[in-house]
């Protein structure tokens, strides 16, 4: 077991690697660079280019460098935690991105946790009590959740809470304190607002879950080894969560590996239509302004997440699973 | 046996009104269980009186679909949802059971020392504690019985801490000696193993553990060896009439195997069709079958002994038509009968390696599938393949049919006029090979494509080697179901809407389609039912009649084989141990390999029964075990010695005047 956490650690590395590469070629792609864009941005406002300025800017940001050294420099910085420096923004893009990644954390980890809370107990009695009428209206329910596009969704929830309430649900926290520094009032805000857009991005999610825990546990329910249970005497109770609903696990812990990255990259249309401060918008206008360290940061993040999920769920599987850490298939 | 005790259907129902079961453990009276399906109420047991006396066996016996894991189900409180008991009793007398005793009186028991299962509420308190407790059950499939991600002796634990009270380190010593006392040979290991690291035979002991641990009156056996090789057969039918003498619990055997019945039955109750057709002591039962269902069951499986070209009886003759394209054996080509066999295997070997030991780690091993192999089958005769799972025979299949490529070794298919190597056949030469060797295959259920309709399925070899036109095909078509006893308007409808044994048909006649040299049947019909086997083995041995096919027929089944084949090889650890024709490998079998299989065929009769002391514990199948001169260790290695006229043996020389 040991071994095996330590090779799939190396394995990351030149996973890692390769996909640093990728992003940074794909960034670079398009004909241009920022520079080339500011340029012509002031030249459409009449501003006069200073040929000096620009050629100091190349300079000084390394944009006249052979594309392997920028890579290279681009990665170094990576390595020892410096994320590169935001174009755009004028800003190193550790600052850019500021507060706006702890929010995000907070919004996805909220509606993650909305999406278990809410689908397991729901599916779990779905599965049970197949074609009943409570597995019905949960089913017609989740096809609604399903088939919504949670932008809709989001645009509905604004217009009534504007129509008869009267309140704004835009937001994460009341606008007084946007830039404000930390505080109890601060946090209390948002919690107040956190609810919104939870519910908002885990629908769908919410929905998925309860058709996909469903449908494994209706698999797992009529193999065999649930009637040896029965036949044991267990009660219909203990049988249910110790041996179906832990075989029907394996498919969530696997998913796990994707979930990381959604953290990040997750609900853009959302964030943008319910104007939320998430990093989602903010990766948009990144990779449109060929703001390239910024992009790029983001994107390797992203990846780091995605090769980390996969790691963590694998390293779970195997706990959990013995036909995977004891290497079945061998026997059949 | 007690030859006082009566059938219980031919006692009046009132004088078992009472709480006395006259010393019955289990009484089922007028029993009657109904499936609620979409189309209507169908009834899968219609009314069934037996009854199972304390500490004997009784013998459930019919085909599939006659209700008789149902009444199991209806037993241990475990039907499906659907189902639900009409009408009738199912009595059981608890004052034996080991937790009546230990409760010091059985009045203390929830509802008195007899109890009705058919109404106690099937997950309320009672019935939990019976399943398990007092009545126990064992099911065919090992390995989908045990849950694969907890270890055995979590599994084992759970049943006994269930439903007795004990710590768990009491449970665990406990497990531990049921362990070792259904023969597992490290029990200390065994404890802490998961299910898919043992073998279907310790599986199938682990099942029994847990079954057992609580020392239940009456063990349920659902097929308990159907899913198991013969040797390893053997061994647990041994393992579970030890068991039963020790524990003294009453046995209820389900089993279609009256091979099984024979030998470890008291009592049989015959069921057809949700019925009891016959019931009655074994040696009753045996000797004088009143009943035509029987009668008609026990001519329909094949036995050792059979005279020369007896035939099997099938419960339901299918007839089957000749067409003008399949009416005549295919003409041999010229030269064909000239000293070469049709197909010549010459030193054959495959290995496989596999990772063994867990991620990444561990060590690649080598295992040898097929070690050194060389054999010759003539034209037009039946050589059946002999031996155990994991012994090889479906790779040497495949090797054949040039789906694998053997290590070492070549191949020769005589075509007639010229002999060609399988292995160096590319292009066109392989195509045309292809079309002369043909496969039917065990599961009739996963060969077929279940979207493609069954003229598809019949047409489909026709339309890759491009014979003939859309209307040809369609006329081969039809002739090929007739030839096989299907109904032609069936051509159009899909695999699901056809039972196990015409889906067989449906493969045979997608087989012999392009009208093969050879068809090589890999266990055609070890996954159906007795009566359906008659039908299509019949079948294979017609068609070989009129079409002049020859054929290789791998089965683990001894009797089936000795019923269809020429001459028969036993295979064992990817070698081949002896090969003769088959009424002398039968009558005179040399190695300690084949005699061990053959002693461990249940034979349905009563006459020769299992001698279960002789069985070589689980020895049969090692070579270094085997006595000399057949000894295979690394130091000998013997090759195959003719010991009479086509008789051959794989030992050292000596074994000649053994023999």
């Amino acid at each position: 077991m040991f071994r095996y956490f330590v090779q799939r650690l190396l394995v990351m590395v030149p996973t890692l690697i390769v996909i640093s590469i990728a992003i940074f070629v794909i960034i670079q792609a398009p004909p241009g660079d920022f520079l080339e864009s500011y340029i012509s941005e002031l030249q459409s406002q009449g501003e006069a280019v200073d040929p000096a300025k620009i050629e100091f800017l190349r300079r000084t940001y390394g944009l006249d460098l052979p594309l392997y050294m920028q890579y290279l420099k681009w990665a170094g910085g990576l390595l020892q935690g410096n994320l590169g420096y935001s174009f755009e923004h004028s800003l190193p893009v550790n600052e850019v991105v500021g507060d706006r990644l702890s929010l995000t954390v907070v919004v996805s980890l909220a509606s993650i946790l909305f999406v278990w809370v809410v689908s397991f107990p729901i599916a779990v009695y779905s599965a049970v009590r197949q074609y009943s009428i409570g597995d019905y209206f949960f089913t017609f329910l989740g096809y609604i959740g399903l088939a919504t596009p949670s932008f809709l969704f989001a645009l509905i929830l604004l217009y009534f809470a504007k129509e008869y309430f009267d309140i704004s649900i835009g937001g994460l926290m009341e606008p007084q304190y946007m830039d404000a520094p930390w505080s109890w009032a601060k946090f209390q805000s948002i919690l107040s607002h956190l609810w919104i857009p939870v519910l908002v991005i885990g629908l769908p999610g919410t929905a998925g879950m309860i058709r996909r825990l469903r449908a494994n546990l209706l698999d797992e329910l009529n193999k065999q080894y649930v009637v040896t249970g029965r036949a044991k005497g267990l009660p219909p109770g203990r049988l249910l969560v110790k041996y179906p609903l832990r075989v029907s696990l394996n498919p969530f812990i696997a998913d796990i590996g994707s979930l990381l990255p959604e953290l990040i990259s997750g609900s853009v249309i959302v964030s943008v239509v319910m104007s939320l401060p998430l990093t989602g918008p903010m990766l948009l206008d990144a990779l449109r302004s060929q703001d390239m360290y910024l992009a790029g940061s983001f994107l390797m993040f992203m990846a780091f997440l995605t090769v980390l999920g996969v790691f963590i769920s694998d390293i779970l599987l195997a706990l959990l699973d013995p036909r995977i850490r004891l290497g079945a298939g061998a026997t059949k | 046996m007690d030859r006082s005790a009566q059938p219980p259907r031919m006692q009046s129902h009132e004088s078992l009104r009472g709480d006395a079961l006259d010393g019955n453990l289990l009484v089922v009276r007028g029993l009657k269980i109904a499936f609620d399906l979409d189309t209507g109420m169908l009834e899968a047991v219609r009314g069934i009186d037996f009854r199972v006396p304390h500490g004997k066996t009784v013998a459930l016996v019919g085909e599939s679909g006659s209700g008789k894991s149902v009444v199991a189900q209806a037993i241990m409180g475990i039907l499906p949802k659907i189902a639900r008991i009409s009408a009738g009793q199912i009595l059981f007398d608890r004052s034996t059971s080991a937790l009546g005793a230990r409760n010091g009186n059985g009045a203390k028991l929830n509802g008195g020392a007899i109890i009705d299962i058919a109404r106690e509420p099937r997950n309320g308190p009672v019935m939990r504690s019976i399943r398990g407790g007092a009545i126990s059950i064992i099911f065919q499939e090992p390995m989908t019985s045990l849950s694969p991600v907890h270890t055995i002796g979590d599994q084992i634990g759970e049943a006994l801490q269930l439903h007795r009270k004990v710590s768990s380190r009491e449970a665990s010593e406990l497990v531990m000696e049921m362990l070792r006392l259904v023969g597992f040979p490290d029990p200390q290991r065994g404890f802490k193993t998961y299910p898919f690291e043992l073998s279907g035979g310790l599986r199938q002991r682990a099942m029994i553990a847990m079954a057992l641990i609580c020392r239940p009156t009456l063990l349920i056996a659902d097929e308990p060896t159907t899913a198991l090789d013969v040797t390893i057969q053997a061994q647990i039918l041994k393992l579970m009439i030890d068991l039963q003498k020790e524990l003294q619990m009453a046995l209820l055997l389900i089993t279609h195997d009256l091979g099984v019945v024979a030998n470890v039955a008291d009592e049989i109750v015959v069921m057809y069709h949700g019925e009891v057709m016959e019931s009655g002591t074994l040696e009753d039962l045996f000797q004088a079958p009143e009943h035509p269902y029987l009668q008609a069951l026990l001519r329909a499986v094949p036995r050792f002994g059979m005279a020369p070209g007896e035939r099997l009886t099938p419960i339901r003759e299918i007839p089957v038509t000749e067409g003008k394209m399949f009416a005549e054996k295919k003409p041999w080509p010229e030269g064909a009968g000239l000293g070469a066999p049709l197909l010549l295997v010459e030193n054959v070997s495959k290995s496989f390696s596999i990772r063994k030991g867990g991620f990444f780690g561990g060590d690649e091993k080598q295992v040898v599938a097929v070690d050194d192999v060389s054999f010759e089958v003539k034209r037009g005769e039946c050589l059946g393949l002999v031996g155990e799972s994991g012994c090889g025979k479906t790779t040497l299949s495949k090797i054949i049919m040039r789906a694998l490529t053997p290590d070492t070794g070549r191949v020769l298919f005589n075509e007639g006029s010229r002999l060609v190597e399988t292995l160096k056949l590319k292009g066109n030469d392989l195509q045309e090979f292809r079309k002369r060797i043909q496969f039917v295959f065990q599961d009739p259920m996963g060969s077929l494509n279940p979207r493609m309709s069954v003229f598809d399925i019949i047409t489909e070899p026709l339309v890759i080697h491009n014979v003939g036109t859309r209307r040809e095909r369609e006329e081969i078509a039809k002739e090929l179901m007739a030839l096989v006893g299907l109904d032609m308007r069936h051509l159009r409808r899909y695999p699901h809407s056809f039972s196990g044994g015409q889906r067989q048909r449906i493969g045979i006649a997608r087989a012999i389609a392009l009208r093969p040299d050879i068809v090589i049947c890999d266990e055609p019909v070890s996954a159906l039912d007795v009566s359906i086997q008659a039908q299509i083995l019949n079948l294979l041995k017609d068609l070989q009649q009129k079409l002049g096919l020859t054929y290789i027929f791998i089965s683990h089944n001894l009797a089936v084989v000795e019923y269809i084949a020429d001459r028969i090889m036993v295979m064992c650890a990817g070698r081949l141990v002896e090969m003769a024709p088959a009424d002398r490998l039968f009558q005179n079998p040399v190695h300690p390999y084949t005699r061990a299989l053959l002693a461990a065929v249940p034979d349905p009769s009563l006459t020769c029964r299992l001698n279960f002391d002789r069985l070589m514990e689980g020895k049969a199948s090692i070579p270094s075990a085997w006595p000399a001169p057949f000894t295979i260790d690394p130091d000998r290695r013997p090759g195959m010695v003719e010991v009479y006229d086509g008789h051959w043996v794989r030992a050292g020389i000596d074994v000649r005047s053994a023999a």
